[in-house]
C-alpha cells in the first residue's frame, strides 16, 4: 500500500502521481487531504486496485474507470462515475449532480442525498448494467434519457414521496426504483409507475445486500417498505418523430 | 499534443461569505476560496464585491470607476463635480503583479448628491446615482463604473480571481459580506469591465452560466432607465433586482419569482390565491424571466442570496458554521476555509437561500 498526501496539489499532479503509484506495482492508494481535485482515478483499467480516498473530492470522480475498486470517505462533488466502465465507487457522504453520466457499467454507492440528473443517460449492454443505489434523496430529472442500468434510491431520512420533478423524462430503458412514492405530475411523459413484481424483487435484494454490506446495515429490513418501479413506455420513445 | 486541443476545465467560478453579526474579515479567505476553483476560471476575467469596507464614511456613495484614459477621467470628474459634494476622491490602491496586464486608470469617489439638484430633478438620490452610472457608462466612452453603493465596493479585472484579489491588495479590506467570481467568458470578450460582479448601487451579482434571454431582458430594462452597454449577460440581473426590489417594492423572493418563475404545469395544481400571484408575475414581468443556466450570488449590504435556475443547471453549495454562511460553486471551496461544517448542501432548483446580517449591522 502506497499514501499520498494531496495536500496543495492540482489535479493533473495527484492523477500522475496515482498512475506511477500503479506502475510501481502497488495495488492499494490511500490518499487523504484531498481538496476538489479532479478526475480521480479517470481512465484507469485495473481490476485489482483499491483507492481509498479522504476528503472532499473534485469533479468526475472515477470518470471513464474501468475496475477500479474507489472509496471515499467525504463528500463528492459533480460527475461521480461519468461514464464508468466497470469498478466500484462507494461515497460515504453525499454528491452533487449527474451521479453515474453516462455510464456503461459498474456499480456507484452513496450514502447521502445526491443532485440533479443523476443516471443521466445510462445505458446497458448484456452483462454490462451500471447500478446506482443513493441512500438519500436524488434532484429532478433523475434518470433523464436513461437507456439501460438501474438506479434505486432509499430515500433515508427524505420525505417518502419524492420532492424531485421530472422524474425519468426522456427515459427509454432500464429501471428506476425509489423507495416510497412519486407524484403522477412529476415523472417525465415517457415512463409508468409500476409495482415491484418477484423479479424486481430478487434484483433489489442482491443490490440491497451489496450496498448494505458498505454502509454497515441490514438493508434487507428495507425491502418491508414500498417501493415502487419506473419503467419507459417505449426503448424507442421518438422512433415516429422523423420517419413517419 | 497540440495546443489548442488541450483540455481547459473551465466553467465560471462563483463564491461567496458572510458574517451575520458584520464581523469584518479580510480578503484573504474569499480569495483561498477561488484559489481551490482555479480551474473553473481562465484568466480572462476576475472580481470581488465587499461589504462593510468604508466604515468611515458610511453615507457616502462610494463611486468605483475605471477609466481607458485620462481625458475620459477629466470628463467624468467635471460631471461628478457639476453634480455631488465630494468628500474625498482618490486612486484605488493596486500592486504591481506580473500575471496582471495593462489596467486601466482605478479611481473612487465618496459623493453625495448636490440637495440642490435633487431638489431641482425632483429626483430621490437612489434614482440620481443610477442616473449618474448610466450617463457616465453611455456618454463618456472608456469610462465604466464598477459599482455604486455606500459601504461597499467591486474590484474586478481581467486575470484570474486570486491574481485581480493581489493585484487590489485586498488582505487590507475588511468586509463582511464578500463576494467573488473567477470568468470563463463564452460569448463576450473577457475586458476589465466586463468581469463580475456587476453593480448597481448596493447591489452585486456574480454569476455562472449563460441568460440566453438576454436581449429581451435588455430591451425591458432600457424602458425603464437601465442601459446595458457592458457585453457580458449578467449586467441584466444586477438591473433586474434593482428594478424589481427597490423601484417596484416586491419582496425578494416574489422578486426571484419573477427571474425563476413557477412552470406552467405547477402553478395549475395551486391554491387559488398562489396561482394568481403567479400568474400575474408572469403575465407582467415575462420579460425579465432569466432563461438559460445560472446560478447567481447577489448580495447588498443586508444579505446575501444564492439563486439558481429553474432546472438546475449549475451548480451551487451552501455551508454553515456558527455566524458565518458560505457560498460556492464547489463544496471544496467552502472547506478550504472551514474544514468542519455545521451544514452543507445544495441549493435547490429556481429556490432562493437568503442569508441576512443582524438588524443592527446596517441600518
Amino acid at each position: 500500500m502506497i499514501n499520498i498526501d494531496a495536500l496543495n496539489m492540482d489535479s493533473r499532479e495527484l492523477n500522475k502521481k496515482i498512475k506511477e503509484s500503479i506502475e510501481d506495482g502497488h495495488k492499494e492508494i490511500n490518499i487523504i487531504n484531498v481538496l476538489g481535485q479532479r478526475f480521480i482515478g479517470n481512465g484507469i483499467q485495473n481490476k485489482e486496485l483499491k483507492i481509498t480516498i479522504n476528503g472532499t473530492v473534485g469533479n468526475d470522480l472515477g470518470m471513464f474507470m474501468d475496475g477500479v475498486d474507489i472509496e471515499l470517505f467525504g463528500n463528492a462533488q459533480d460527475g461521480v462515475g461519468n461514464t464508468l466502465n466497470s469498478g466500484t465507487i462507494c461515497v460515504h457522504g453525499r454528491a452533487g449532480d449527474v451521479v453515474g453520466y453516462a455510464a456503461r457499467g459498474g456499480k456507484i454507492f452513496i450514502e447521502k442525498d445526491v443532485g440533479y440528473r443523476v443516471g443521466i443517460h445510462m445505458k446497458e449492454f448484456k452483462e454490462n448494467v451500471p447500478t446506482v443505489v443513493i441512500g438519500g434523496s436524488a434532484g429532478s430529472f433523475l434518470g433523464e434519457y436513461m437507456a439501460g442500468g438501474i438506479l434505486v434510491i432509499l430515500n433515508l431520512d427524505s420525505p417518502k414521496i419524492m420532492k424531485a420533478d421530472a422524474i425519468g423524462t426522456g427515459m427509454h430503458g432500464g429501471k428506476i426504483y425509489i423507495r416510497g412514492d412519486v407524484n403522477a405530475n412529476n415523472i417525465g411523459k415517457e415512463v409508468v409507475i409500476l409495482d415491484i413484481d418477484d423479479d424486481d424483487y430478487k434484483i433489489l435484494k442482491k443490490i440491497l445486500g451489496d450496498y448494505g454490506k458498505k454502509f454497515n446495515f441490514n438493508s434487507e429490513d428495507l425491502l418491508k417498505d414500498n417501493f415502487i418501479k419506473l419503467k419507459a413506455i417505449s426503448h424507442r420513445p421518438y422512433g415516429n418523430l422523423y420517419a413517419y | 499534443m497540440i495546443p489548442a486541443l488541450e483540455h481547459i476545465p473551465s466553467g465560471c467560478a462563483a463564491a461567496g461569505i458572510m458574517n451575520k453579526s458584520g464581523i469584518r474579515i479580510s480578503g484573504d479567505a474569499i480569495m483561498d476560496m477561488m484559489s481551490v476553483m482555479h480551474s473553473r476560471s481562465n484568466g480572462l476575467g476576475g472580481g470581488f464585491a465587499a461589504y462593510g469596507i468604508y466604515p468611515e464614511t458610511p453615507d457616502n456613495y462610494c463611486l468605483h470607476i475605471m477609466f481607458d484614459t485620462e481625458s475620459a477621467k477629466r470628463e467624468v470628474d467635471s460631471l461628478i463635480e457639476e453634480n455631488f459634494i465630494v468628500e474625498r476622491q482618490e486612486k484605488i490602491p493596486t500592486k504591481i503583479i506580473n500575471e496582471i496586464k495593462d489596467p486601466p486608470l482605478l479611481w473612487r469617489y465618496f459623493v453625495l448628491p448636490k440637495p440642490e439638484k435633487l431638489v431641482a430633478k425632483n429626483m430621490h438620490a437612489d434614482d440620481f446615482v443610477v442616473k449618474l452610472v448610466m450617463l457616465v457608462n453611455t456618454r463618456i466612452p472608456g469610462s465604466y463604473v464598477n459599482s455604486s453603493g455606500k459601504n461597499m465596493g467591486v474590484f474586478k479585472g481581467v486575470g484570474y480571481p486570486e491574481d485581480i484579489g493581489r493585484f487590489f491588495m485586498l488582505e487590507k479590506y475588511g468586509a463582511y459580506i464578500w463576494t467573488a467570481h473567477g470568468r470563463f467568458p463564452t460569448n463576450t470578450p473577457g475586458w476589465w469591465a466586463g468581469a463580475h460582479p456587476f453593480s448597481i448601487l448596493d447591489w452585486t451579482v456574480v454569476h455562472n452560466g449563460e441568460i440566453s434571454s438576454y436581449g429581451i431582458n435588455k430591451r425591458f430594462l432600457e424602458t425603464y432607465g437601465y442601459e446595458c452597454v457592458l457585453l457580458t449577460d449578467t449586467e441584466v440581473i444586477a438591473y433586474t433586482f434593482d428594478l424589481l426590489v427597490r423601484k417596484h417594492g416586491l419582496p425578494l423572493d416574489i422578486a426571484c419569482n419573477v427571474v425563476a418563475s413557477k412552470f406552467w404545469k405547477d402553478i395549475e395544481l395551486m391554491p387559488e390565491e398562489e396561482k394568481k400571484l403567479h400568474t400575474a408575475l408572469r403575465m407582467t414581468y415575462g420579460n425579465l424571466l432569466l432563461n438559460g443556466p445560472f446560478a447567481i450570488i447577489v448580495a447588498t449590504n443586508n444579505y446575501m442570496m444564492g439563486l439558481n435556475d429553474r432546472i438546475k443547471l449549475r451548480p451551487l453549495v451552501y455551508g454553515k458554521k456558527g455566524e458565518f454562511s458560505y457560498l460556492a460553486s464547489e463544496e471544496s471551496s467552502i472547506r478550504k476555509v472551514e474544514s468542519n461544517l455545521d451544514d452543507v448542501y445544495s441549493l435547490v432548483a429556481g429556490k432562493p437561500l437568503k442569508v441576512e446580517v443582524n438588524k443592527d449591522v446596517c441600518a
